[in-house]
């Protein structure tokens, strides 16, 4: 649990550090007729975020802590399995398309990883798919990135538009 | 006689077809989303946020209020059949819900819980109403050193009175107000932040995809580490014999009911309280308070009463100051501000003035969202006690699909919906490790206020910090976030000068 925590803590020193050096691009100080540089307010902020994130890590260096573990590897799996599938599903929206990736994620979520009879899982996702494409493309008239698999929707551009 | 006026041209907006179906259908989501263990009110605005976009701005903001009513009256559903809170608004239902329920009378519980929530609902409108017209008239002497002090009253409330670690609270919201900066500089109009020179920052990082990110995908991510067991549910039916029965007990219980509704008002007006810590306190003083404290726990009536007034009229009481100051009393409420600047709205007094028809049409919509959330929630017991039968594993598939695409959706940016993810793993992680959430959405929400209105002030008094302090209005606000910032400080010194006292055998 210490480990965990101040891991975490050393992260946000990290990206509160990280955030300081970029808000330098901007002036952090006083401008003349200009009032606080644009940098001023995210690089003392940071500071603070930075000085904070210190006291986090060093207490829970110093103090004894809560003695139950930050992950119980059973209970992490699932975490990681569907995490690891939501960044497939992401990254295969740029070249498949939203319609083939999601359905991708909620048939291996559904059957495989929530072991769902296959009616269930045809059921859900069909009805999660045209409701996705009525809603957003028919109704919100916003288009779903569809990758590779444009061409196979004009034909319902052509009839819905 | 003014406000009777106003509220019965609101009464006008919101009685409308649309209106009126767009309530009926929002409590009964809420109450849908309130039910389901591991959702709550913040996740199901979340997610049903960008899809809003399909009606107008009034009736999309109706249909959030609505949603978070009806989730006040769910919770408690889950709380009596399944003994596991639907949200945390809900926690101390549990205490003397579940017992009813064993007892073979959660039928009678949840009948009690959704009237009670009904009374605190209505007596916390009537103070809204009551309140919102004179709060918004100070609210117009605001310039930008009341604006930003009060900001920093808000989250300093978080950092004295919020009940975490003053250290993470203080991360959360440097956290949050830095993500705030990220785009292009209010003043000079110049690029900052624009991490990896990723052209998707140049537009900054909509609260909306940190609520998703956070509440969306980050609770599923919980829930599916949490809940590894299919908990039983208890049977109920409700009955027009249990009904009334029910009325008489909140008659006889007018004591805990008035704690809540009164308490839960106030409460939830703080910024850092909100309906969770109302529902507590006002569980505690009810039974502090009782000829009978012994009872409390094994399945008295005033114990599902009491919190269960206190979180419906907390969550009406967090809408006053985001409507009349802008600045929101709660995650929910925060999320609610995000969607009206997003529609084009800018909460605060002016509103008041500008769109009289949208603020009190909201307000009127209070009243009707009430009425419909107890008449949805009795009509349809059984079907809540069917879809708690339904498996997590079928709702979290959806949720997370629907997130992608509500992320998606706003921008058409897919740099939208990694962030989501990345903001989805990162808040669990961090609530893992006990670190606030609610005050990072709602400094990413009001970051962009507090830095204009201190850049404004700044510019105007040559850099002369004091004039915080100088104002009358801004120098009280200032001189209450000092107070509040050194409450951890003063709390931490006396802890160490506590002798140490030797174990309790």
């Amino acid at each position: 649990m210490l480990k965990a925590e101040s891991l975490i803590a050393a992260a946000l020193m990290g990206l509160g550090l990280y955030f300081m050096w970029h808000a330098t691009v901007l002036p952090i100080g006083w401008v003349e007729g200009q009032g606080p540089g644009g940098g001023a307010f995210p690089f003392w902020l940071s500071a603070v975020m930075v000085f904070a994130a210190t006291g986090v890590s060093i207490k829970s260096l110093t103090h004894t802590g809560r003695k139950t573990p930050f992950f119980v590897p059973a209970m992490l799996r699932p975490v990681i399995f569907v995490t690891v599938a939501l960044i497939a599903t992401v990254g295969a929206m740029h070249v498949l398309g939203a319609y083939v990736a999601l359905t991708g994620f909620m048939v291996w979520y559904l059957r495989i990883f929530g072991h769902r009879t296959w009616r269930l899982t045809g059921i859900l996702t069909t009805s999660t798919m045209l409701f996705l494409f009525f809603f957003f493309e028919v109704t919100l008239k916003i288009l779903l990135p569809k990758g590779v698999t444009e061409p196979l929707f004009i034909p319902l551009y052509a009839i819905f538009f | 006689m003014d406000v009777l006026a106003l509220l019965a041209d609101g009464f006008a907006v919101s009685l409308s077809p649309l209106n009126l179906f767009i309530v009926v259908l929002g409590v009964t989501l809420g109450i849908f989303i309130g039910a389901m263990p591991g959702l709550g009110s913040v996740n199901g605005v979340a997610i049903v946020l960008p899809l809003t976009f399909i009606v107008p701005p009034a009736s999309a903001i109706i249909l959030l209020s609505a949603i978070y009513y009806g989730a006040m009256y769910g919770g408690a559903i889950s709380s009596i059949l399944l003994g596991i809170p639907g949200a945390s608004t809900a926690v101390a239902t549990t205490f003397d819900g579940r017992p009813m329920a064993q007892q073979g009378k959660a039928g009678l519980a949840l009948i009690l819980a959704a009237i009670a929530s009904f009374v605190g609902g209505t007596v916390s409108v009537v103070l809204f109403t009551l309140l919102a017209v004179p709060l918004a008239d100070v609210a117009l002497a605001f310039g930008p050193a009341e604006e930003f002090a009060l900001v920093a009253l808000a989250f300093t409330t978080f950092v004295g009175l919020g009940g975490d670690d003053a250290l993470k609270t203080i991360v959360m919201i440097c956290l949050g107000l830095v993500l705030s900066t990220v785009g292009l500089d209010l003043i000079s109009g110049q690029p900052r932040l624009i991490f990896f020179d990723m052209p998707g920052f140049y537009s900054g990082i909509s609260f909306l995809v940190l609520a998703i990110g956070i509440y969306g995908v980050g609770e599923v991510l919980w829930t599916l580490e949490t809940s590894h067991t299919s908990p039983k549910v208890a049977s109920a039916r409700a009955t027009m014999a249990e009904i009334f029965a029910g009325f008489r007990l909140l008659g006889k219980s007018w004591r805990a009911g008035s704690i809540g509704s009164l308490l839960g008002f106030f409460v939830g007006m703080l910024p850092a309280a909100g309906a969770t810590p109302a529902a507590l306190m006002a569980y505690g003083i009810a039974r502090s308070t009782s000829k009978t404290p012994s009872s409390f726990g094994k399945g008295n009536p005033e114990g599902v009463i009491a919190p269960e007034t206190a979180n419906n009229a907390a969550s009406t009481g967090s809408l006053l100051p985001m409507l009349t100051l802008g600045i929101p009393g709660s995650p929910t409420t925060a999320l609610l501000l995000g969607g009206m600047v997003m529609w084009g709205l800018m909460p605060g007094p002016m509103l008041f003035i500008d769109q009289p028809e949208f603020v009190w049409g909201l307000i009127s919509s209070l009243y009707t969202a009430n009425v419909a959330a107890v008449v949805v929630n009795l009509a349809l017991i059984p079907l809540f006690v069917w879809a708690l039968r339904m498996p997590f594993a079928v709702l979290c598939a959806v949720v997370l699909v629907l997130c992608i695409v509500g992320g998606y959706a706003p921008n058409a940016k897919l740099h939208d919906v990694w962030l989501i993810v990345g903001f989805g793993v990162a808040g669990y992680l961090l609530r893992k490790a006990d670190y606030p959430l609610a005050p990072l959405i709602l400094a990413l929400v009001l970051g962009p206020l507090m830095e204009r209105s201190f850049r404004q002030t700044m510019i105007a008094e040559h850099g002369n910090v004091l004039a915080f302090f100088e104002r009358p209005i801004s120098g009280s606000f200032m001189a209450l976030s000092i107070l509040f910032f050194l409450l951890p400080i003063v709390a931490m010194l006396r802890k160490g000068r506590k002798p140490h006292l030797a174990p309790a055998e």
